[in-house]
Protein backbone atom coordinates (compact mmCIF):
# COMPACT_ATOMS: atom_id res chain seq x y z
CA UNK A 1 0.00 0.00 0.00
CA UNK A 2 3.05 2.04 -0.58
CA UNK A 3 1.70 5.60 -0.86
CA UNK A 4 -1.24 5.59 0.96
CA UNK A 5 0.31 5.91 4.50
CA UNK A 6 -1.34 3.34 6.23
CA UNK A 7 0.37 2.76 9.80
CA UNK A 8 2.22 0.02 10.76
CA UNK A 9 -0.52 -1.86 12.51
CA UNK A 10 -3.43 -1.52 10.74
CA UNK A 11 -5.84 -1.46 13.88
CA UNK A 12 -4.65 1.63 15.14
CA UNK A 13 -3.69 3.96 12.96
CA UNK A 14 -1.01 6.62 13.96
CA UNK A 15 -1.66 9.94 13.35
CA UNK A 16 0.25 11.26 10.34
CA UNK A 17 1.46 14.54 8.85
CA UNK A 18 -0.60 15.50 5.63
CA UNK A 19 2.89 15.11 3.67
CA UNK A 20 3.25 11.37 4.10
CA UNK A 21 0.56 10.54 1.52
CA UNK A 22 2.78 11.80 -1.07
CA UNK A 23 6.54 13.68 -0.81
CA UNK A 24 7.99 11.02 1.90
CA UNK A 25 6.80 8.34 -0.40
CA UNK A 26 7.86 9.86 -3.24
CA UNK A 27 11.34 10.51 -1.80
CA UNK A 28 12.09 6.79 -0.48
CA UNK A 29 11.12 6.09 -3.90
CA UNK A 30 14.08 7.74 -5.23
CA UNK A 31 16.21 7.25 -3.07
CA UNK A 32 15.63 3.31 -3.58
CA UNK A 33 16.12 3.62 -7.19
CA UNK A 34 19.30 5.38 -6.35
CA UNK A 35 20.99 2.71 -4.07
CA UNK A 36 20.00 0.24 -7.06
CA UNK A 37 21.33 2.26 -9.80
CA UNK A 38 25.33 0.71 -9.38
CA UNK A 39 23.30 -2.76 -9.18
CA UNK A 40 21.80 -2.23 -12.81
CA UNK A 41 24.89 -0.95 -14.21
CA UNK A 42 27.05 -3.93 -12.88
CA UNK A 43 24.25 -6.77 -14.00
CA UNK A 44 23.78 -4.30 -17.48
CA UNK A 45 27.55 -4.27 -18.58
CA UNK A 46 27.83 -8.20 -17.97
CA UNK A 47 26.46 -8.06 -21.41
CA UNK A 48 28.41 -5.24 -23.22
CA UNK A 49 30.26 -6.58 -25.93
CA UNK A 50 33.48 -5.17 -24.59
CA UNK A 51 36.66 -4.97 -26.84
CA UNK A 52 39.80 -6.49 -26.02
CA UNK A 53 38.46 -8.57 -22.97
CA UNK A 54 37.90 -5.06 -20.53
CA UNK A 55 35.35 -3.21 -19.65
CA UNK A 56 34.54 -0.32 -21.44
CA UNK A 57 31.63 2.18 -20.81
CA UNK A 58 30.53 2.62 -24.27
CA UNK A 59 28.15 0.53 -25.09
CA UNK A 60 28.80 -2.22 -28.32
CA UNK A 61 26.10 -4.92 -28.00
CA UNK A 62 24.44 -7.50 -26.28
CA UNK A 63 26.22 -10.75 -25.60
CA UNK A 64 26.70 -13.20 -23.25
CA UNK A 65 30.13 -14.30 -24.15
CA UNK A 66 31.49 -12.94 -20.46
CA UNK A 67 29.04 -16.08 -18.92
CA UNK A 68 30.29 -18.92 -20.79
CA UNK A 69 33.99 -17.69 -20.47
CA UNK A 70 33.55 -17.18 -16.56
CA UNK A 71 36.77 -18.80 -15.73
CA UNK A 72 38.71 -18.15 -18.23
CA UNK A 73 40.47 -15.66 -16.79
CA UNK A 74 42.90 -17.67 -14.56
CA UNK A 75 44.44 -15.42 -11.94
CA UNK A 76 40.78 -14.30 -11.11
CA UNK A 77 39.17 -17.56 -10.92
CA UNK A 78 42.08 -18.27 -8.33
CA UNK A 79 41.62 -15.07 -6.70
CA UNK A 80 37.85 -16.13 -6.79
CA UNK A 81 38.79 -19.72 -4.86
CA UNK A 82 40.91 -17.95 -2.55
CA UNK A 83 37.81 -15.74 -1.01
CA UNK A 84 35.93 -18.67 -1.03
CA UNK A 85 38.48 -20.75 0.77
CA UNK A 86 38.76 -18.07 3.26
CA UNK A 87 35.26 -17.29 3.77
CA UNK A 88 34.27 -20.73 4.40
CA UNK A 89 37.08 -21.69 6.30
CA UNK A 90 37.19 -18.62 8.50
CA UNK A 91 33.61 -18.72 9.43
CA UNK A 92 33.60 -21.98 10.53
CA UNK A 93 36.29 -21.37 13.01
CA UNK A 94 34.83 -17.99 14.14
CA UNK A 95 31.21 -19.47 14.65
CA UNK A 96 32.61 -23.02 16.55
CA UNK A 97 34.41 -20.41 18.51
CA UNK A 98 32.72 -17.25 19.10
CA UNK A 99 28.90 -19.64 19.93
CA UNK A 100 30.21 -20.56 23.02
CA UNK A 101 31.42 -17.35 24.13
CA UNK A 102 28.16 -15.67 23.52
CA UNK A 103 25.80 -18.08 24.97
CA UNK A 104 28.34 -17.80 28.58
CA UNK A 105 27.76 -13.47 27.96
CA UNK A 106 24.44 -13.79 27.20
CA UNK A 107 23.15 -16.43 30.17
CA UNK A 108 25.70 -15.64 33.12
CA UNK A 109 27.10 -12.92 35.36
CA UNK A 110 30.56 -13.51 36.04
CA UNK A 111 33.42 -11.66 36.61
CA UNK A 112 35.70 -10.33 33.57
CA UNK A 113 32.38 -10.03 31.59
CA UNK A 114 32.40 -6.52 30.56
CA UNK A 115 36.35 -6.12 29.70
CA UNK A 116 34.95 -8.67 27.03
CA UNK A 117 32.35 -6.79 25.79
CA UNK A 118 34.76 -4.42 25.68
CA UNK A 119 36.81 -6.29 23.87
CA UNK A 120 33.95 -6.84 21.23
CA UNK A 121 32.75 -3.74 21.25
CA UNK A 122 36.77 -2.23 20.21
CA UNK A 123 36.89 -4.83 17.82
CA UNK A 124 33.78 -4.02 16.03
CA UNK A 125 34.40 -0.57 15.90
CA UNK A 126 38.24 -0.22 15.71
CA UNK A 127 38.95 1.25 11.67
CA UNK A 128 39.95 -1.46 9.91
CA UNK A 129 42.75 0.35 8.31
CA UNK A 130 44.23 0.30 11.71
CA UNK A 131 43.51 -3.07 12.78
CA UNK A 132 45.18 -4.44 9.30
CA UNK A 133 47.73 -2.16 9.69
CA UNK A 134 48.53 -3.31 13.65
CA UNK A 135 48.14 -7.56 12.59
CA UNK A 136 50.49 -6.54 9.43
CA UNK A 137 53.24 -5.16 12.37
CA UNK A 138 52.53 -7.89 14.57
CA UNK A 139 53.37 -10.95 11.61
CA UNK A 140 56.49 -8.68 10.75
CA UNK A 141 57.61 -8.51 14.21
CA UNK A 142 57.31 -12.33 14.95
CA UNK A 143 58.86 -13.24 11.30
CA UNK A 144 55.34 -14.44 10.31
CA UNK A 145 55.12 -15.16 6.24
CA UNK A 146 52.07 -13.48 4.78
CA UNK A 147 49.70 -15.67 2.43
CA UNK A 148 46.61 -17.77 3.07
CA UNK A 149 47.36 -18.67 7.01
CA UNK A 150 47.53 -14.89 7.84
CA UNK A 151 44.54 -13.85 5.52
CA UNK A 152 42.31 -16.88 7.84
CA UNK A 153 43.47 -15.55 11.04
CA UNK A 154 42.57 -11.94 10.37
CA UNK A 155 39.21 -12.79 9.17
CA UNK A 156 38.49 -15.24 12.23
CA UNK A 157 39.39 -12.25 14.56
CA UNK A 158 37.23 -9.82 12.56
CA UNK A 159 34.21 -12.69 12.27
CA UNK A 160 34.52 -13.78 15.98
CA UNK A 161 33.03 -10.45 17.25
CA UNK A 162 30.54 -10.32 14.62
CA UNK A 163 29.07 -14.43 16.05
CA UNK A 164 29.24 -12.86 19.84
CA UNK A 165 27.12 -9.98 18.56
CA UNK A 166 24.58 -12.13 16.57
CA UNK A 167 24.49 -15.40 18.67
CA UNK A 168 24.48 -13.53 21.60
CA UNK A 169 21.06 -11.44 20.36
CA UNK A 170 19.56 -14.78 19.76
CA UNK A 171 20.17 -16.55 22.82
CA UNK A 172 19.25 -13.73 25.07
CA UNK A 173 15.28 -13.72 24.18
CA UNK A 174 15.16 -17.65 24.81
CA UNK A 175 13.46 -19.22 27.57
CA UNK A 176 15.16 -21.08 30.37
CA UNK A 177 12.26 -22.30 31.68
CA UNK A 178 12.17 -25.17 28.70
CA UNK A 179 15.90 -26.09 29.99
CA UNK A 180 14.35 -26.32 33.37
CA UNK A 181 11.27 -28.28 32.42
CA UNK A 182 14.01 -30.87 30.51
CA UNK A 183 15.99 -30.82 33.25
CA UNK A 184 12.83 -31.81 35.75
CA UNK A 185 11.62 -34.52 33.46
CA UNK A 186 15.17 -35.94 33.93
CA UNK A 187 17.27 -35.03 31.05
CA UNK A 188 20.99 -34.53 31.70
CA UNK A 189 22.39 -31.54 30.85
CA UNK A 190 24.34 -32.76 27.91
CA UNK A 191 21.11 -34.33 26.57
CA UNK A 192 18.51 -30.61 27.15
CA UNK A 193 21.75 -28.53 25.45
CA UNK A 194 21.63 -30.92 22.11
CA UNK A 195 17.69 -31.76 22.03
CA UNK A 196 16.61 -28.69 23.68
CA UNK A 197 19.13 -25.49 23.67
CA UNK A 198 20.89 -26.57 20.66
CA UNK A 199 17.70 -26.35 17.87
CA UNK A 200 16.28 -22.62 19.42
CA UNK A 201 19.37 -20.94 18.87
CA UNK A 202 20.47 -23.08 15.96
CA UNK A 203 18.87 -19.99 13.73
CA UNK A 204 21.02 -17.48 15.28
CA UNK A 205 24.11 -19.69 14.80
CA UNK A 206 23.23 -19.88 10.96
CA UNK A 207 22.19 -16.44 10.40
CA UNK A 208 26.17 -15.33 12.55
CA UNK A 209 27.49 -18.17 10.06
CA UNK A 210 26.05 -16.14 7.28
CA UNK A 211 27.10 -13.12 8.01
CA UNK A 212 31.03 -13.88 8.55
CA UNK A 213 31.30 -15.30 5.15
CA UNK A 214 29.70 -12.67 3.53
CA UNK A 215 31.88 -10.03 5.98
CA UNK A 216 34.66 -12.20 4.77
CA UNK A 217 34.61 -12.58 0.93
CA UNK A 218 33.83 -9.10 0.38
CA UNK A 219 36.91 -7.50 3.21
CA UNK A 220 39.29 -5.66 1.16
CA UNK A 221 41.09 -3.64 4.05
CA UNK A 222 42.21 -5.70 5.89
CA UNK A 223 42.93 -8.58 3.85
CA UNK A 224 45.14 -5.91 1.74
CA UNK A 225 47.47 -5.78 4.55
CA UNK A 226 48.27 -9.18 5.53
CA UNK A 227 47.49 -10.68 1.98
CA UNK A 228 51.18 -10.78 1.02
CA UNK A 229 51.36 -11.94 -2.59
CA UNK A 230 48.43 -14.20 -2.39
CA UNK A 231 45.22 -12.70 -4.38
CA UNK A 232 41.88 -12.71 -2.98
CA UNK A 233 39.16 -11.57 -5.26
CA UNK A 234 38.62 -7.86 -3.84
CA UNK A 235 42.27 -7.74 -3.96
CA UNK A 236 42.71 -9.02 -7.93
CA UNK A 237 40.24 -6.50 -8.94
CA UNK A 238 41.87 -3.39 -6.91
CA UNK A 239 44.64 -4.42 -8.60
CA UNK A 240 43.72 -4.88 -12.49
CA UNK A 241 41.62 -1.34 -12.07
CA UNK A 242 45.05 0.48 -13.42
CA UNK A 243 45.35 -2.09 -16.72
CA UNK A 244 41.35 -2.52 -16.96
CA UNK A 245 38.82 -4.78 -15.38
CA UNK A 246 37.65 -7.87 -17.31
CA UNK A 247 33.76 -8.53 -17.83
CA UNK A 248 34.10 -11.67 -15.46
CA UNK A 249 34.28 -9.27 -12.87
CA UNK A 250 31.08 -7.95 -13.32
CA UNK A 251 29.82 -11.66 -14.05
CA UNK A 252 31.38 -13.16 -10.96
CA UNK A 253 29.84 -10.14 -8.83
CA UNK A 254 26.38 -10.73 -10.52
CA UNK A 255 26.25 -14.46 -9.45
CA UNK A 256 27.45 -13.81 -6.09
CA UNK A 257 24.39 -11.22 -5.82
CA UNK A 258 22.21 -13.26 -7.05
CA UNK A 259 22.91 -15.96 -5.12
CA UNK A 260 22.56 -13.52 -2.64
CA UNK A 261 19.33 -12.31 -3.06
CA UNK A 262 17.81 -16.16 -3.74
CA UNK A 263 19.38 -17.18 -0.11
CA UNK A 264 17.54 -13.74 1.27
CA UNK A 265 14.21 -14.45 -0.45
CA UNK A 266 14.49 -17.99 0.66
CA UNK A 267 14.91 -17.29 4.42
CA UNK A 268 12.49 -14.26 4.25
CA UNK A 269 9.30 -16.92 2.97
CA UNK A 270 10.45 -19.33 5.40
CA UNK A 271 10.70 -16.46 8.35
CA UNK A 272 7.12 -15.26 6.99
CA UNK A 273 5.46 -18.68 6.72
CA UNK A 274 6.87 -19.79 10.42
CA UNK A 275 5.47 -16.53 11.34
CA UNK A 276 1.38 -17.51 10.16
CA UNK A 277 1.56 -14.38 8.56
CA UNK A 278 2.15 -11.86 12.17
CA UNK A 279 3.85 -8.62 11.25
CA UNK A 280 7.89 -9.59 10.08
CA UNK A 281 9.90 -7.71 12.32
CA UNK A 282 13.67 -7.83 11.20
CA UNK B 1 26.31 -26.50 33.26
CA UNK B 2 26.14 -24.06 36.30
CA UNK B 3 29.94 -24.27 37.04
CA UNK B 4 31.90 -21.67 38.30
CA UNK B 5 34.44 -21.78 35.84
CA UNK B 6 32.39 -22.55 32.83
CA UNK B 7 31.50 -19.10 31.52
CA UNK B 8 35.37 -18.69 31.42
CA UNK B 9 35.37 -22.28 29.70
CA UNK B 10 33.09 -21.06 26.77
CA UNK B 11 34.29 -17.76 26.37
CA UNK B 12 38.01 -18.62 26.51
CA UNK B 13 39.04 -19.63 23.27
CA UNK B 14 37.18 -16.53 21.33
CA UNK B 15 38.77 -14.80 23.58
CA UNK B 16 42.78 -15.75 23.49
CA UNK B 17 42.09 -15.43 19.36
CA UNK B 18 41.05 -11.53 19.89
CA UNK B 19 43.85 -10.89 22.63
CA UNK B 20 46.51 -12.79 20.17
CA UNK B 21 45.41 -11.21 17.18
CA UNK B 22 43.17 -8.03 17.98
CA UNK B 23 44.54 -6.67 21.14
CA UNK B 24 48.49 -7.59 20.70
CA UNK B 25 48.70 -6.34 17.65
CA UNK B 26 47.27 -3.06 18.63
CA UNK B 27 50.13 -3.01 21.56
CA UNK B 28 52.50 -3.99 19.37
CA UNK B 29 51.97 -1.18 16.88
CA UNK B 30 52.89 1.39 20.02
CA UNK B 31 56.67 -0.03 19.95
CA UNK B 32 56.62 -0.73 16.57
CA UNK B 33 55.70 3.22 16.24
CA UNK B 34 58.76 4.23 18.04
CA UNK B 35 61.28 2.42 16.58
CA UNK B 36 63.97 4.33 14.18
CA UNK B 37 65.90 2.69 11.21
CA UNK B 38 65.01 1.51 7.93
CA UNK B 39 63.37 -1.15 5.94
CA UNK B 40 66.19 -2.70 4.24
CA UNK B 41 68.99 -2.62 7.87
CA UNK B 42 65.50 -2.94 10.51
CA UNK B 43 64.41 -1.41 12.93
CA UNK B 44 65.12 -0.67 16.47
CA UNK B 45 63.16 0.32 19.67
CA UNK B 46 64.65 4.07 20.38
CA UNK B 47 61.65 5.53 22.24
CA UNK B 48 61.06 8.10 19.17
CA UNK B 49 58.06 9.76 20.51
CA UNK B 50 58.98 12.52 17.94
CA UNK B 51 57.51 10.24 15.54
CA UNK B 52 54.31 11.53 16.49
CA UNK B 53 54.43 15.54 16.32
CA UNK B 54 56.12 14.31 12.48
CA UNK B 55 53.83 12.52 11.19
CA UNK B 56 51.09 14.26 12.51
CA UNK B 57 52.73 17.75 11.11
CA UNK B 58 53.52 15.80 7.85
CA UNK B 59 50.31 14.45 7.00
CA UNK B 60 47.77 17.10 9.08
CA UNK B 61 46.28 17.66 5.41
CA UNK B 62 45.65 14.24 4.90
CA UNK B 63 44.32 13.33 7.81
CA UNK B 64 42.21 16.72 8.11
CA UNK B 65 40.51 15.47 4.46
CA UNK B 66 39.74 11.77 5.98
CA UNK B 67 37.94 13.67 8.88
CA UNK B 68 36.10 16.39 6.38
CA UNK B 69 35.09 13.08 3.67
CA UNK B 70 34.02 11.43 6.34
CA UNK B 71 31.93 13.87 8.26
CA UNK B 72 30.37 14.98 5.54
CA UNK B 73 29.73 11.65 3.62
CA UNK B 74 28.35 10.63 7.34
CA UNK B 75 26.07 13.73 7.43
CA UNK B 76 24.54 13.32 3.84
CA UNK B 77 23.99 9.09 4.12
CA UNK B 78 22.32 10.69 7.71
CA UNK B 79 20.03 13.31 5.70
CA UNK B 80 19.14 10.68 3.21
CA UNK B 81 18.12 7.83 5.22
CA UNK B 82 16.37 9.34 8.15
CA UNK B 83 13.25 9.89 6.45
CA UNK B 84 13.47 6.42 4.23
CA UNK B 85 13.73 4.87 7.64
CA UNK B 86 10.86 6.18 9.35
CA UNK B 87 8.36 6.12 6.34
CA UNK B 88 9.46 1.90 6.72
CA UNK B 89 8.93 2.46 10.21
CA UNK B 90 5.84 4.12 10.77
CA UNK B 91 4.36 3.76 7.07
CA UNK B 92 6.10 0.44 5.20
CA UNK B 93 2.78 -1.32 6.55
CA UNK B 94 3.01 -5.70 5.53
CA UNK B 95 5.38 -4.44 2.81
CA UNK B 96 7.87 -3.67 5.65
CA UNK B 97 10.64 -6.54 5.59
CA UNK B 98 10.34 -6.08 1.05
CA UNK B 99 11.32 -2.71 1.84
CA UNK B 100 14.10 -3.30 4.14
CA UNK B 101 14.96 -5.97 1.85
CA UNK B 102 15.58 -3.57 -0.95
CA UNK B 103 17.36 -1.21 0.97
CA UNK B 104 20.15 -3.94 1.77
CA UNK B 105 20.50 -5.31 -1.68
CA UNK B 106 23.66 -3.55 -1.91
CA UNK B 107 25.00 -5.42 0.61
CA UNK B 108 24.85 -8.71 -1.56
CA UNK B 109 27.17 -6.62 -4.32
CA UNK B 110 31.01 -7.19 -3.54
CA UNK B 111 32.25 -3.72 -1.91
CA UNK B 112 35.18 -3.33 -4.70
CA UNK B 113 32.04 -3.43 -7.49
CA UNK B 114 29.75 -1.13 -5.76
CA UNK B 115 32.59 1.26 -6.27
CA UNK B 116 33.89 0.82 -9.51
CA UNK B 117 30.08 0.72 -10.57
CA UNK B 118 30.52 4.75 -9.86
CA UNK B 119 33.48 4.84 -11.65
CA UNK B 120 32.05 4.00 -14.61
CA UNK B 121 28.91 5.99 -13.36
CA UNK B 122 31.01 9.25 -12.98
CA UNK B 123 33.67 8.47 -15.95
CA UNK B 124 34.12 11.44 -18.11
CA UNK B 125 31.38 10.06 -21.01
CA UNK B 126 29.41 8.38 -18.17
CA UNK B 127 25.78 8.50 -17.56
CA UNK B 128 25.88 11.89 -15.48
CA UNK B 129 28.83 13.79 -17.42
CA UNK B 130 27.61 12.17 -20.82
CA UNK B 131 24.54 13.22 -20.66
CA UNK B 132 25.32 16.88 -18.74
CA UNK B 133 27.69 17.28 -21.68
CA UNK B 134 25.52 15.92 -24.48
CA UNK B 135 22.25 18.81 -23.22
CA UNK B 136 25.45 21.77 -22.83
CA UNK B 137 25.03 22.64 -19.14
CA UNK B 138 28.67 21.55 -18.51
CA UNK B 139 31.66 22.05 -20.90
CA UNK B 140 33.70 19.33 -22.88
CA UNK B 141 36.37 19.34 -20.03
CA UNK B 142 34.09 18.90 -16.98
CA UNK B 143 35.20 16.02 -14.79
CA UNK B 144 34.21 14.23 -11.43
CA UNK B 145 36.41 11.45 -11.01
CA UNK B 146 39.79 11.95 -8.95
CA UNK B 147 37.72 15.00 -7.33
CA UNK B 148 36.68 15.33 -3.45
CA UNK B 149 32.96 14.64 -4.88
CA UNK B 150 33.53 11.47 -6.55
CA UNK B 151 35.26 10.45 -3.39
CA UNK B 152 32.33 11.43 -1.41
CA UNK B 153 30.28 9.74 -3.52
CA UNK B 154 31.40 6.70 -3.19
CA UNK B 155 31.74 7.21 0.65
CA UNK B 156 28.00 8.18 0.79
CA UNK B 157 26.84 5.51 -1.09
CA UNK B 158 28.20 2.45 0.76
CA UNK B 159 27.27 3.89 4.00
CA UNK B 160 23.90 4.09 3.19
CA UNK B 161 22.59 0.77 4.39
CA UNK B 162 24.42 1.16 7.57
CA UNK B 163 22.80 4.12 8.28
CA UNK B 164 19.25 3.27 7.80
CA UNK B 165 19.45 -0.04 9.83
CA UNK B 166 20.61 0.93 12.96
CA UNK B 167 17.62 4.45 12.82
CA UNK B 168 14.72 1.73 11.37
CA UNK B 169 15.08 -0.41 14.70
CA UNK B 170 15.16 2.54 16.63
CA UNK B 171 12.12 3.64 15.44
CA UNK B 172 10.62 0.45 14.89
CA UNK B 173 10.94 0.27 19.02
CA UNK B 174 8.95 3.37 19.79
CA UNK B 175 5.70 2.24 21.42
CA UNK B 176 2.72 3.38 19.08
CA UNK B 177 0.88 4.47 22.06
CA UNK B 178 3.08 7.53 23.00
CA UNK B 179 2.85 8.67 19.86
CA UNK B 180 -1.04 8.52 19.62
CA UNK B 181 -0.89 9.71 23.19
CA UNK B 182 0.38 13.06 22.01
CA UNK B 183 -2.00 12.86 18.84
CA UNK B 184 -4.99 12.98 21.78
CA UNK B 185 -3.32 15.99 23.73
CA UNK B 186 -3.56 18.01 20.37
CA UNK B 187 0.13 17.78 19.55
CA UNK B 188 0.45 18.76 15.83
CA UNK B 189 2.30 15.71 13.46
CA UNK B 190 5.34 18.36 13.59
CA UNK B 191 5.26 18.32 16.92
CA UNK B 192 4.89 14.73 17.70
CA UNK B 193 7.69 14.13 15.63
CA UNK B 194 10.15 16.54 16.81
CA UNK B 195 8.98 15.93 20.58
CA UNK B 196 8.54 12.18 20.63
CA UNK B 197 9.97 10.61 17.79
CA UNK B 198 13.24 12.25 17.01
CA UNK B 199 14.40 11.75 20.60
CA UNK B 200 13.38 8.30 21.25
CA UNK B 201 14.90 7.61 17.75
CA UNK B 202 18.08 9.38 18.59
CA UNK B 203 20.24 6.17 19.72
CA UNK B 204 19.57 4.64 16.69
CA UNK B 205 20.97 8.08 14.70
CA UNK B 206 24.09 8.07 16.89
CA UNK B 207 24.79 4.40 16.28
CA UNK B 208 24.12 5.05 12.66
CA UNK B 209 26.93 7.94 12.61
CA UNK B 210 29.32 5.68 14.83
CA UNK B 211 29.28 2.88 12.97
CA UNK B 212 29.21 4.67 9.08
CA UNK B 213 32.06 7.92 10.39
CA UNK B 214 34.19 5.10 11.82
CA UNK B 215 34.41 3.19 8.93
CA UNK B 216 34.56 6.48 6.35
CA UNK B 217 37.17 8.74 8.03
CA UNK B 218 39.66 5.20 8.16
CA UNK B 219 38.41 3.88 4.40
CA UNK B 220 41.02 4.16 1.21
CA UNK B 221 39.24 1.90 -1.42
CA UNK B 222 36.94 5.15 -2.37
CA UNK B 223 39.70 7.57 -2.54
CA UNK B 224 41.74 4.66 -4.05
CA UNK B 225 40.20 4.35 -7.24
CA UNK B 226 37.25 7.34 -7.50
CA UNK B 227 40.01 9.60 -6.31
CA UNK B 228 43.03 11.39 -7.30
CA UNK B 229 46.47 12.91 -5.73
CA UNK B 230 44.56 15.99 -4.82
CA UNK B 231 41.95 13.53 -2.58
CA UNK B 232 44.39 11.04 -0.42
CA UNK B 233 42.89 10.07 2.77
CA UNK B 234 44.92 8.71 5.75
CA UNK B 235 43.92 5.54 5.56
CA UNK B 236 45.93 5.72 1.35
CA UNK B 237 48.60 6.90 3.47
CA UNK B 238 49.12 4.39 6.06
CA UNK B 239 48.64 1.56 3.56
CA UNK B 240 51.21 3.02 1.51
CA UNK B 241 53.74 3.22 4.12
CA UNK B 242 53.01 0.18 5.19
CA UNK B 243 52.54 -2.01 2.74
CA UNK B 244 54.31 -0.29 -0.39
CA UNK B 245 57.53 1.79 1.44
CA UNK B 246 57.85 -0.54 4.60
CA UNK B 247 57.92 2.94 6.90
CA UNK B 248 56.85 1.00 9.76
CA UNK B 249 56.88 3.54 12.45
CA UNK B 250 55.45 6.18 11.04
CA UNK B 251 51.92 4.47 9.53
CA UNK B 252 52.01 2.71 12.91
CA UNK B 253 52.21 6.03 14.53
CA UNK B 254 49.58 7.02 11.95
CA UNK B 255 47.33 4.44 13.13
CA UNK B 256 47.45 4.87 16.37
CA UNK B 257 46.29 8.21 16.19
CA UNK B 258 43.57 7.94 13.92
CA UNK B 259 42.70 4.70 16.36
CA UNK B 260 43.19 7.44 19.40
CA UNK B 261 41.33 10.10 18.04
CA UNK B 262 38.03 7.30 16.85
CA UNK B 263 38.02 5.61 20.48
CA UNK B 264 37.76 9.39 21.79
CA UNK B 265 34.58 9.56 19.97
CA UNK B 266 33.38 6.19 20.85
CA UNK B 267 34.35 6.80 24.65
CA UNK B 268 32.33 9.88 24.83
CA UNK B 269 29.49 7.76 23.26
CA UNK B 270 29.70 5.00 25.52
CA UNK B 271 29.89 7.59 28.35
CA UNK B 272 26.50 9.12 26.78
CA UNK B 273 24.40 5.92 25.71
CA UNK B 274 26.58 2.95 27.19
CA UNK B 275 28.16 -0.13 25.30
CA UNK B 276 25.14 -2.06 25.12
CA UNK B 277 23.61 0.25 22.75
CA UNK B 278 26.45 -0.28 20.51
CA UNK B 279 26.20 -3.56 20.50
CA UNK B 280 22.62 -3.76 19.74
CA UNK B 281 22.37 -1.66 16.89
CA UNK B 282 26.09 -2.77 15.32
Amino acid sequence: MAGKGISADGARPVRRFPWTRFVLPSYVFVVMAYTLVPIAVMILYTFNKAPNQRLTFSWHGFTTEWYSKLFEVQDLTQALWHSLEVAVISSIIATALGTPAAIALARRRFRGRGAIDLVVVTNLTAPTVVVGASLLGFFIALSVPRGLVTILIAHVAFNIAIVIIVVQARVSGFDESLEEAAADLGAPPWITFWKVTMPLILPGIFSAFLLSFALSIDDYIITSFVAGQTLTFPLWVAGAVKVGIPPQVFVMGTLIFVSGVLIALASLILQRWGDHGETVRT
Amino acid sequence: MKSRIGPYLQSAPAMLWLALFFIVPLLAIVSISLMTGNSIDGYTLTWNFSVFPDALDQYSAQLGRSFLYGGISTLLALIAMYPVAYWIAFHGGRRKSIFLFLLLLPFLVSFIIRILTWQFILSDEGIVLGTLKDLGILGENAHILSTPVAVITGLTYDALPWMALPIYVALEKIDRDLVEAAGDLYASGYQQFRRIILPLSAPGIYAGILLVGIANIGDYLSAQILGGPSTTMIGNIIQTQYVQNGDYPVASALSLMLMLALLLCVFVYARVFGTRTIQEYA
